[in-house]
């Protein structure tokens, strides 16, 4: 039997995307090589930001997300029951803070272009800081408040989009790796071929994260997505101390970065549970997952200076992950102009868990031939700034 | 001169350590515990010596011996209450290949032992509770882990009151304390390890008011002889003086084969426990139960090897879980190697043996040397042990019958087995990550090393996960403190391989 999607990779952005498209009452089956959440989804914080994004696409996309999270949380717990783990969805708030004289111009500058184009970023006293997250360094030297900026548990978040997309009838096939195309006789795409055989569908949507390189080879329509690795600390539980997110305002030049180097900068959040997770590091390194001692001594080193209560807090695990890199530092969601019936949601780097129901809802209006509520055009795999990426790779 | 690295000191790093001096190393023999001898010799702080160690101990003459040996000898540095919290691929002069070999200028593996480890281990010493541990960053030409193993003990309704001890915890409280856990002691689980712990509680004075093995006389007759004390025996010499003790005691304490502590009762600690007759597959047979007084229930259930810092450090794992060795204990990575528990539950004997021949290979010796051929010859006849072990005393899937939905199978993040397993249910999920991730199992202080082969069992992963995760992996592999972290020392500029100071 033929679907009219297969979505392949089970992180969030593929869950959301065949929630969204099982909801449209579409044939959808899921195939992953590993298990759901298991690669990039399971090695993040659950980022939910708007704070750490300058006004454009990625902004745009980023307040639509937004938007849509409270209503989906609360959807899904209705659908799914008390016997489902929670979601973990808090709207807490970012504060990001500047450490250095130099740094706190930029932030307030930032902060306003960040407010021109809609968002809620409030530059505030470091007293006002304080009284914000009390257990911050004292020596910072400025501070924006986004009230807009939260957090989920990406996992549970992803297992639930997969709880209910299989109510809505989609399949989820895990273990399952897709090796090639299957296409008629005009090229266009029908479908993959797979570890476990042939599995026929009118469309493709490949949401494989920083997989996406290979498999999209595998499919006959490379894209240059590139692994970029990061790795977070979670101590032992403690009592809250640390209310919002907190970040370093160097996060933003790390983000935008493209330097293949280690980068460091402090993100410090509580969870839930009870542990606090310290991060962040960026580095393309391929897909090398051995633990470096030097990259964790950045990270702690740079969480120290925003708190310095945590220097007795103990460490007692760390995890790491690669982020989905686009060299143009925009994610690519749309339909594929090189192969009829591909279609690309990736790329978000270490945005994605924020922005993937943003990415459903574009994946699902242009399947579905409908007007999206925001302008997919940016997104596309055929924008002029990847045009010189894919020729590059083409050659 | 070779530079060897000798990573916990047990038996088996004991061995290894004096092996490597003995062929002309440079020796660094370190250990987490703050005295020598790894949870087989434990004993006393040196602050509070006992006259009756020699009675409370197999082979102290031996361990005294070693221990003297190592202490005294200028070219072996021991470290004590050292954690190894992490191991990474080192920058090397020479370049590592994928499969963590060092590649020579031609493209070629460097062959077996002559190939250098191209490891960076990093080390905190100090008291663990200390505010300033200091750290060392230690870059070994030869690496011997030898990590041992603990205790795996089943979840039951009530484990988590006070009261209830690992079996090896009662055993170093007997032993490094003198303590007795309590007045009227049960002793439950599976293995030989049953028997010594209750003749050391009988030692210290406790009434042991019986000791109950899980499997059945059928099972155990098929490993070991009929009589189940001769089992103790049949471990080799390193058994004789617990099975010494346990004759002395056995006319006094009840033996009990296909029983089972299902249950412990108390409000504030132990005060009764229900005892069941099992099944061959160690389910609680109906209308068995029956109720006994005591204060403390020690359990056994066998033992884990603590894979962490084999796995940080590459070394390919057996589909049972223990570190592939070849003949000369070597592992999969080039100029590591590991012997005792961590190749296989195999007891004294094997761990001194093995220890031998991994320190004398990883000196640069073979395997083949005339040195250590009687080495050779042990740990050929000790290899037979596990198997028996496994055979006799392995866990069978009908222990989950006595479960109770409130049952903490996860005792530090307090997930019990009903909402484990509603959760699993509700997810559908496949992987081990998310699983844990979602039910919250295996993520507290103790990262599973207490719950975790019992939460992939009850998540059904006896075959492994779809995303190929198991608990044994944690690439920090002690907890840090961040300012410990921060003040890391920078890898791959290690401070030189100190000496003892005064020779």
């Amino acid at each position: 039997m033929g679907y009219d999607v297969a979505v392949i990779g089970a992180g969030i952005v593929g869950a959301a995307c065949a929630r969204a498209l099982a909801a449209e009452g579409l044939r959808v089956v899921v195939l992953e090589r590993d298990a759901a959440a298991s690669g990039t989804t399971g090695r993040g914080e659950g980022n939910l930001l708007v704070s750490d994004k300058g006004p454009g696409p990625e902004l745009v996309l980023a307040q639509r997300a937004a938007a849509l999270w409270p209503g989906t949380v609360a959807a899904l717990a209705d659908e799914l029951g008390p016997d489902f783990p929670a979601v973990e969805y808090e709207p807490k708030g970012g504060l990001v803070v500047a450490t250095t004289e130099q740094g706190a111009e930029p932030l307030a500058a930032f902060a306003q272009t960040q407010r021109a184009a809609g968002v809620d970023a409030r530059v505030i006293g470091v007293d006002d800081a304080l009284a914000l997250e009390p257990h911050l360094a004292r020596g910072i030297t400025a501070a924006v408040h986004y009230p807009e900026d939260a957090q989920v548990q990406p996992v549970v978040a992803t297992e639930a989009l997969l709880a209910s997309a299989r109510r809505h009838g989609a399949e989820v096939r895990t273990g399952v790796e897709v090796t090639g195309a299957l296409r008629d006789a005009q090229g266009r795409l029908r479908g993959v071929a797979t570890t476990a055989g042939e599995i026929a569908a009118d469309r493709v949507v490949l949401a494989a994260g920083p997989w996406t390189g290979e498999i999209s080879s595998r499919l006959g329509a490379h894209l240059p997505v590139r692994p970029r690795r990061g790795m977070v600390l979670v101590t032992t539980r403690m009592p809250h101390r640390v209310f919002r997110k907190v970040y370093d305002g160097d996060y933003f030049g790390a983000t935008q970065s493209s330097d293949a180097a280690l980068q460091t900068s402090s993100v410090v959040e509580s969870t839930a549970a009870g542990t606090v997770l310290v991060g962040s590091s960026r580095e393309q390194v391929g897909f090398d997952d051995r633990m470096r001692v030097e990259v964790l001594r950045q990270v702690a080193a740079k969480a120290l200076r925003l708190f310095p209560f945590l220097s007795g807090a103990s460490v007692m695990r760390a995890y790491g992950g690669f982020r989905p890199y686009m060299p143009d530092h925009l994610p690519v969601i749309g339909a594929d102009h090189r192969l009829d019936g591909l279609w690309h949601a990736t790329g978000h780097e270490g945005a994605g868990i924020g922005l993937s129901l943003a990415t459903a809802e574009l994946i699902a209006a242009g399947i579905a031939g409908r007007a999206a509520p925001i302008d997919p055009s940016p997104f596309s795999p055929q924008r002029a700034s990847l045009a010189p990426h894919l020729a590059e790779e083409a050659a | 001169m070779t530079e060897v690295l000798v990573v916990g000191a047990g038996p088996a790093g004991l061995a290894a350590a004096l092996a490597a001096r003995a062929r002309g190393a440079a020796v660094t023999l370190l250990d987490a515990a703050d005295e020598l001898g790894g949870q087989y010799w434990r004993h006393l702080p040196p602050q509070r010596p006992a006259a009756r160690e020699r009675a409370l101990h197999h082979g102290w003459a031996r361990f005294e011996r070693m221990r003297r040996e190592l202490e005294a000898d200028p070219g072996c540095e021991v470290l004590t209450s050292a954690q190894v919290w992490a191991i990474e691929p080192a920058d090397d002069d020479g370049r590592v290949g994928a499969d963590g070999r060092l590649i020579d200028g031609g493209d070629r593996a460097v062959a077996g032992a002559a190939a250098r480890a191209a490891l960076v281990v990093h080390v905190l010493v100090g008291p663990v509770d200390g505010a300033d541990r200091v750290a060392r960053s230690i870059r070994p030409d030869a690496l011997v882990l030898a990590t041992g193993a603990h205790d795996r003990t089943l979840p039951f309704p009530g484990w988590d009151l006070p009261g209830v001890f690992t079996a090896g915890a009662a055993q170093a409280l007997a032993k490094g304390e003198r303590v007795a856990v309590g007045e009227r002691v049960v002793v439950a689980g599976a293995g030989p390890f049953l028997l010594p712990v209750a003749a050391s509680l009988a030692a210290t004075g406790a009434r042991v008011v019986g000791v109950h093995e899980a499997n059945r006389p059928g099972r155990l007759a098929a490993g070991w002889l009929p009589r189940p004390w001769a089992l103790i025996g049949a471990v080799g010499k390193a058994g004789e003086l617990a099975g010494y003790a346990w004759n002395h005691v056995r006319h006094r304490i009840p033996y009990r084969t296909g029983s089972a502590v299902v249950a412990a009762h108390g409000t504030d600690r132990v005060e009764a426990v229900t005892i069941a007759s099992l099944d061959r597959d160690w389910r609680p047979i109906a209308g068995t139960e029956r109720r006994v007084e005591a204060d403390a229930v020690c359990v056994s259930h066998g033992f884990t090897p603590r894979l962490e810092l084999p796995i940080a450090a590459g070394c390919a794992i057996t589909s049972d879980r223990f570190v592939v060795v070849d003949a000369g204990q070597g592992t999969s990575v080039a100029g590591v190697y590991a012997a005792g528990e961590i190749t296989g539950i195999g007891g004294v004997d094997a761990a001194l043996a093995e220890g031998a021949v991994a320190g004398h290979v990883a000196a640069g010796g073979s395997p083949t040397d005339a040195e250590i051929s009687r080495e050779m010859r042990a740990r050929r006849t000790t290899t037979d042990f596990a198997g028996r072990i496994e055979a006799s005393h392995g866990i069978r899937s009908g222990w989950t019958a006595w479960l109770d939905d409130d049952t903490l199978v996860c005792r530090c993040e307090e997930v019990p087995y009903g909402r484990l397993r509603a959760t699993g249910d509700a997810t559908c999920s496949t992987g081990l990550r998310s699983l844990k991730l979602t039910t919250r199992a295996g993520l507290g202080i103790c990262q599973g090393r207490i719950c975790g082969r019992t939460v992939e069992h009850l998540l059904g992963g006896d075959g492994g996960f779809a995303d190929g995760v198991s608990t044994d992996r944690r690439p920090i592999a002690a907890p840090v403190r961040l300012a410990e972290l921060a003040g890391a020392s920078a890898p791959n500029r290690p401070e030189g391989h100190l000496r003892k100071e005064t020779p």
